[in-house]
């Protein structure tokens, strides 16, 4: 349970974020759309607690996450490629990740032997540093990480963005999975509507730092979305 | 955790992309390392028996007390210039479950073992050293020994306290060269009563502990600054600062080149790596007041040609040594486009004359050294638009290294490979050479007339030149498209 009350985020002037209220119930498959500046990755943000809030507080799972730093042991997340460390080679990346998450080498090799399909042979064994990979790479290895250890709430920033079609349908894939498992929440955001309708159970749209459609995804929901953004 | 925390730094520092990449550089960096090691060595154990011969009714380690002050503020400017708490490498740690506490405070106990706090260590502990074997107390010295070095690591968190402050700077620029005038003039002398409180805590070396408290506090402002600023938006946010976007229409008169040139002095202008090259122009500008003003060099004319193209030349030889790397981010694009590559480098060519220009008459007031100095100086400028700016355009066709224009100068030796050094030989030394033997074997009047001649027949052939040195970049196109992609 994701609990947003009364958020906002101010530089200067200008705000860039400004939600009321916003509840996220354990196990829901959430998507975030909106277009350029519409607060998404600074919602993403704030709920990761890499930026302060102005006013108001997001609670994860009972925690406020800019108290307490509790959230981090059930939260895995991938934002962006500058959040890998750029000189590890992947294998090196998951080992450091799935050791702070409790797992042995072990566990991590069968934890990476589900994603063999997801990787297409182009991230394990390469003998690269994640900083040599190309931006598509990076961000499988990116979102791999960010499953590792059962967390329970998952947060994913434009996933899809820089992956090729075959990948991007892999992805899906995972995250549908993942949704399934009632226990964890999936917080997605996206420039594309085809994908968030397809794995999202509801659909926030933000405009401008302010939630203007809550949808419960159906089989309208594409064409409604779509006439939305076609203004 | 710690590590953890330790291992991700060794893979680091040897894996950084610029490790074993220039091994030139490398051993260079090393050279000044083992070079300044080797000079702190030297004062710590010879300081004491030097100071003992120049003033032998002092006490040598009073008279060094007398200066810490100086040393220490000294020390927070170059510090303060210098050193910047690594946080960007924290940004990955961020969305890991380990606790902000954790990483501030490694952040913090890792500063405490750079570089800058080392360097000093060379001296203070040879010099205590020598102090006991010479009979001082030991308790004292040791005392004294425990103070530096907990001084050393209070200077180390005092400068991330205030170094993003200006007036802090400030301060310390005016205790610096107060204290040297009071005490030059003798109205009161602050960096001797500063060191009879060192004079002190020999004596009573207890009272040393007494630095373990300041330590403790300023780790602690340290912490709990540094604590509030762990967010994206705060200490790891990348500073994006509003810009002026400048008209430099004046540019237009330079006709088909303008283009360039307006996109060359933007990117001097808005760019690190340039920007600091700033500081050397300066430098280079006044680099006849080093030796002018000395008698030695008074009547040593062949050197008036080093120093004359040199100081007219630093742009010259800064920019145009990385002709064409300045622009490796976006060769390809360039590469794309439908332009003349003779244009190009045309508008490098205009550029880097005008420097020359500019900087000759700058360094007019060099007149006052002699009228010699100017004469020489005003050939030397010939020569440099003449022969040099070809010679380093064409030095720049066997350019590979990329440069990454967001880092600073000093020290950067990105984008410098064998050429650049090769290149200064032709440069600088050869127009000296020619002037030394000609003002040796005819006279000073004929010297001169050749370096200028030279330029000038530079001059002449200048589209001959440039025709030439357009093939040679033409013909390496695709060689340099192809290293500038390499990160390096």
């Amino acid at each position: 349970m994701i609990h947003t009350t009364e958020i906002s985020k101010k530089y200067g002037k200008t705000e860039v974020l400004n939600i009321d209220a916003l509840e996220i119930p354990t196990g829901q498959s959430f998507g975030l759309v909106g277009n350029n500046g519409a607060g998404k990755t600074t919602y993403f943000n704030i709920l990761l607690d890499l930026i302060r809030p102005t006013s108001g507080a997001i609670t994860n799972h009972d925690i406020v996450v800019s108290k307490s730093e509790e959230w981090k042991n059930f939260t895995g997340s991938f934002i962006d490629e500058s959040f890998l460390i750029g000189y590890l080679t992947p294998e090196e990346y998951f080992d450091f990740i799935g050791d702070l998450r409790g797992m042995n080498k072990a566990d991590v090799t069968k934890f990476l032997g589900q994603f063999d399909e997801f990787f297409n042979e182009e991230i394990l064994g390469k003998k690269k540093y994640l900083r040599d990979l190309s931006k598509g790479n990076q961000k499988k290895v990116g979102i791999v990480a960010a499953m590792m250890g059962n967390p329970q709430v998952v947060i994913l920033d434009e996933p899809f963005a820089n992956l090729d079609p075959t990948t991007q349908i892999r992805l899906k894939k995972i995250i549908k999975d993942l949704a399934e498992n009632k226990e964890i929440t999936v917080l997605v955001s996206s420039h594309d509507l085809t994908h968030v309708t397809e794995v999202c159970e509801r659909i926030v749209v933000l405009d401008k730092g302010n939630v203007v459609k809550d949808i419960k995804t159906s089989s309208e929901t594409l064409k409604e979305l779509e006439s939305y953004f076609s203004v | 955790m710690i590590s953890h925390f330790l291992k991700l730094e060794w893979k680091q520092f040897f894996r950084s992309s610029s490790f074993g990449k220039s091994i030139g550089a490398k051993i260079l960096i090393g050279f000044f390392a083992v070079y300044f090691i080797l000079i702190f060595l030297g004062l710590g154990f010879g300081g004491f028996f030097a100071l003992k011969e120049m003033y032998p009714e002092k006490d040598p380690l009073v008279l060094v007390n007398s200066f810490l002050l100086f040393a220490i503020t000294g020390d927070l400017m170059f510090r303060y210039l210098m050193q910047k708490l690594p946080v960007m490498n924290i940004k990955p740690m961020l969305l890991l479950p380990i606790k902000k506490k954790t990483i501030v405070n490694y952040v913090l106990v890792k500063s405490s073992f750079s570089f800058f706090n080392i360097m000093s260590l060379f001296f203070y502990i040879p010099f205590s050293v020598v102090l006991i074997k010479e009979g001082y107390d030991t308790n004292g010295v040791l005392g004294w020994l425990f103070l530096m070095i907990l001084l050393v690591q209070c200077i180390n968190f005092l400068n991330f306290l205030v170094n993003k402050n200006n007036i802090a700077f400030g301060v310390m620029i005016a205790i610096l060269l107060g204290g040297f005038l009071v005490q030059r003039y003798e109205i009161f002398n602050l960096a001797g009563y500063v060191g009879q409180g060192f004079d002190f805590i020999y004596q009573n070396p207890i009272y040393s502990l007494v630095s373990i408290i300041v330590l403790a506090v300023l780790y602690q402002l340290n912490y709990k600054q540094l604590r509030s600023q762990v967010y994206l938006d705060e200490a790891i946010a990348t500073k994006v600062k509003e810009v002026n976007s400048s008209d430099l229409s004046w540019l237009n008169r330079f006709g088909d080149v303008a283009p360039f040139m307006k996109n060359d002095l933007r990117l001097i202008t808005r760019n690190k790596r340039t920007k600091s090259s700033f500081f050397i122009l300066i430098i280079g500008l006044f680099y006849g007041l080093f030796f002018y003003p000395q008698p030695v060099y008074a009547d040593k004319e062949f050197f008036y040609a080093f120093i004359g193209v040199f100081s007219t030349g630093t742009f010259l030889i800064n920019f145009g040594q990385f002709i064409p790397a300045w622009d490796s981010g976006y060769y390809n694009m360039l590469m794309s486009q439908n332009f003349k590559y003779e244009r190009y480098l045309k508008s490098k060519f205009t550029l880097m004359s005008a420097s020359v220009v500019i900087l000759f008459v700058l360094g007019i007031p060099y007149v006052y050294f002699g009228w010699k100095i100017l004469v020489v100086h005003f050939a030397a400028a010939i020569y440099n638009i003449g022969v040099n700016t070809h010679v380093i355009m064409y030095g720049g066709a066997f350019n590979r290294k990329k440069i990454n224009l967001d880092e600073k100068a000093a020290f950067n030796y990105q984008g410098t490979g064998a050429v650049q050094w090769l290149i200064g030989i032709p440069l600088m030394i050869l127009p000296m050479g020619i002037f030394a033997l000609l003002n040796w074997l005819v006279n000073f009047e004929i010297a001169v007339i050749v370096l200028a001649g030279l330029g000038l027949i530079g001059l002449g052939f200048h589209k001959k030149l440039m025709m030439a040195i357009t093939k040679k970049y033409v013909a390496s196109k695709y060689k340099m498209i192809h290293s500038f992609k390499q990160e390096n």
